[in-house]
């Protein structure tokens, strides 16, 4: 198999030196299943990150992908198996749930902002309501988020004024207002112009640069290339395979794996 | 060189063409009264019927209106002025003019009603315009009270221990809620319910009797007149919302219990004609209270209308939260926020905002459905047409009261349906 084309999804030089693995252990899963009515759309699944990994989900629609990243913020909720985010376990007991969902960001692949609400009160509404902020320190920290991803001049005005890329970096600020620990991102450059999937993209390794734990639902190849530290495929709900992205691009050892790169990476 | 080629030679614009103002004909009134008006034989035609038809009205009611007599003390006095000529006899109104608007209430408090309508509108200014200073709000609060004891009367303890009541409420879910906040919602309905129960008439009757203050107490049987119509009206509305607010969100509810009492209290209320209920209040539901209770006509009333209303509310809320992408509900509950916050700040302030028409729909009908209570004989102004008919003097007056009546109505009506569009124009953030 000849070595496959995967473009950087940045011009500029990547900063790889704070990009950190710790061995502190984010997200623990053990026999995770999950079932929509009658359709089996988890199976079994184990997987753990730690600190500081970024993790690209990659896979066939319908695979589960979305499923599973939905499951670690209680959005989807699994029927048995255990999922422990940051020393917590999800269970049915809502203050857990409100916890968890507290430390873990969420970006959307359809941004979800509040369109009533302008961008600065977008960012400072959570951190005003759950973290109980008072509502100037929220502001700055808003601002604050808003210049790292590049739309501060925007806030004053509402999500429905913006383009795709521009909401769904203020969708990002917003998350990032919350101080997550850990970030979930849901195929967050698929609904976007081509023109705007880089600035979206560029935010994101922005991030991964400052070493926030991530875990990626994307088609973005370059993207995982580039600063990803694992790729997890999954396919009909199962994790079929996961390796370091070098590897996992260049030798993928299951047939489904080549099938599916084979399709999506122009060779 | 030109765009003829432009398939076949390559092409570069190098100069923009500058914006040119439109010809003659495609602007101004020409261009309106062209497309609007005359915009082929059909619509000619058809224009010039309307304007056909619009002479023919005016011509008829024209001289009838502009021939009204304003001063007369009966309907022959009126004939005998008009002396055979065609004209409306509007003095009816100058005669009854006060019974119209307050029914019997007795004259020499007029000014309580009229203190309690300009009140109301210091009340509503601060809830319809939110430039306005929200400390304004806290008057809206206490209105209720302050509009019951002015146009009731009777001891001013009533209404005060009634605000107590939610005072004792408040106190209650402020020290509950560092216990838990389930404690602290139980702990604010239990405490108004205690001290209404025990506390607030013992409360009444001793802080009368120390301190006797109070005003004329007005029986419920003097009102009547648009006085009735506004009382019921706006109670109604204020109560509806709320409360189809809750019943919508109880129909949506994962638990059983409480999506069941929802959904069957909408439906039922929806299947059954107003009217129904209102004979039900009148006649029926002393005989379900226990003996010697004699609870107020109006307020009964007060009680089916908003029910009704807020079933209709409730239905037409929930359109409004269908309409919510599921999006918005994950990305509040992604941020952490919980139900209720999350109902509050982004849910609820986009579903009523989808649902505005569908809401000043249901007040408009909730308030012009006031008049149905001529039926269990309250006296609104419809009611008190009747009985100004049935004077010798005014018999056989019908279309001057009722234009009348129908003109203090729309002038209401049209008053909330401006309102509302302002309203969505404000709310308008999606810069469709």
């Amino acid at each position: 198999m000849s070595e496959p084309v995967i473009e950087m999804p940045v011009d500029r030089k990547i900063d790889a030196s704070k990009m950190k693995v710790s061995d502190q252990v984010a997200i623990q899963i053990t026999g995770m299943n999950k079932w929509f009515g009658t359709f089996h759309v988890l199976r079994d699944i184990n997987m753990t990150v730690n600190q500081g990994e970024r993790i690209v989900v990659c896979g066939p629609s319908g695979s589960g992908k979305s499923t599973l990243i939905r499951c670690i913020n209680r959005l989807e909720e699994h029927q048995s198996g255990q999922i422990i985010v940051d020393g917590t376990e999800l269970t049915g007991d809502l203050k857990n749930i409100d916890k968890v969902r507290s430390e873990v960001g969420m970006v959307f692949q359809h941004f979800n902002l509040f369109p009533h609400l302008s961008i600065l009160e977008n960012c400072t509404l959570a951190p005003i309501w759950v973290r109980k902020t008072p509502k100037r320190e929220a502001e700055e920290i808003a601002m604050h988020f808003l210049e790292k991803v590049k739309i501060p001049e925007q806030a004053l005005k509402y999500p429905g004024q913006l383009s795709g890329g521009q909401q769904q970096r203020v969708a990002i600020a917003r998350s990032l207002c919350m101080k997550p620990r850990i970030m979930l991102f849901d195929e967050p450059t698929s609904a976007l112009d081509p023109e705007m999937i880089k600035e979206v993209l560029d935010t994101m390794i922005a991030l991964a640069e400052e070493g926030m734990t991530m875990i990626c639902v994307t088609h973005e190849m370059g993207f995982a290339q580039a600063v990803a530290n694992r790729v997890i495929f999954m396919d009909q709900g199962q994790i079929v395979e996961q390796n370091e992205p070098r590897e996992f691009f260049n030798n993928p050892k299951s047939d489904r794996t080549k099938l599916f790169l084979s399709q999506i990476l122009g060779h | 060189m030109s765009d003829v080629h432009a398939q076949t030679v390559a092409y570069v614009r190098d100069t923009m063409l500058p914006e040119q103002s439109p010809p003659l004909t495609e602007k101004g009134a020409i261009k309106w009264l062209r497309e609007n008006l005359f915009s082929g034989w059909f619509n000619t035609v058809l224009t010039l019927l309307s304007l056909l038809v619009i002479w023919y009205t005016l011509a008829a009611i024209g001289p009838w209106l502009l021939n009204s007599v304003w001063n007369a003390g009966s309907l022959s006095e009126c004939r005998r002025i008009l002396d055979g000529t065609s004209g409306a006899c509007f003095a009816v109104i100058n005669d009854r003019w006060h019974q119209l608007l307050f029914g019997f209430y007795p004259p020499a408090l007029y000014w309580r009603p009229v203190l309690a309508l300009v009140l109301l509108f210091v009340a509503l200014a601060p809830v319809l315009f939110f430039a306005l200073p929200r400390k304004m709000l806290i008057f809206s609060g206490l209105y209720p009270f302050v509009a019951y004891h002015l146009l009731w009367g009777g001891s001013v303890w009533l209404p005060i221990s009634a605000v107590l009541g939610f005072v004792a409420g408040y106190v209650a879910f402020r020290l509950l809620s560092r216990i838990s906040a389930l404690v602290a919602v139980f702990g604010a309905v239990l405490a108004p319910v205690l001290w209404w129960i025990f506390a607030a008439g013992a409360f009444d009757s001793t802080m009368s009797s120390i301190l006797p203050l109070g005003l004329d107490f007005v029986r419920s049987d003097r009102f009547g007149g648009f006085l009735i119509s506004l009382v019921i009206g706006v109670t109604g509305i204020s109560l509806s919302l709320p409360i189809g607010i809750l019943l919508a969100l109880g129909r949506q509810s994962d638990m059983v219990f409480v999506k069941s009492v929802c959904v069957i209290f909408i439906e039922f209320i929806r299947g059954v004609p107003l009217i129904t209920l209102l004979f039900t209040a009148s006649l029926l539901l002393n005989y379900f209270l226990p003996p010697g209770t004699s609870f107020d006509l109006i307020l009964r009333v007060i009680i089916m209308v908003t029910l009704f209303a807020s079933a209709y509310m409730a239905e037409v809320i929930r359109g409004g939260l269908a309409a919510l992408p599921k999006g918005q509900y994950e990305a509040a509950d992604a941020l952490g926020l919980d139900y209720w916050k999350a109902q509050r700040l982004i849910i609820m302030p986009q579903a009523l905002k989808i649902s505005i028409p569908g809401i000043v729909n249901t007040f408009i009908g909730l308030f012009k459905d006031t008049t149905l209570v001529v039926f269990i004989g309250l006296l609104d102004p419809v009611g008190l047409s009747n009985a100004i008919r049935a004077s010798t003097d005014w018999n056989g007056i019908y279309w001057e009261l009722f234009i009348f009546i129908g003109a203090l109505f729309f002038i209401f009506c049209f008053g909330i349906s401006r309102y509302s569009m302002y309203l969505e124009r404000k709310l308008k953030t999606d810069h469709k």
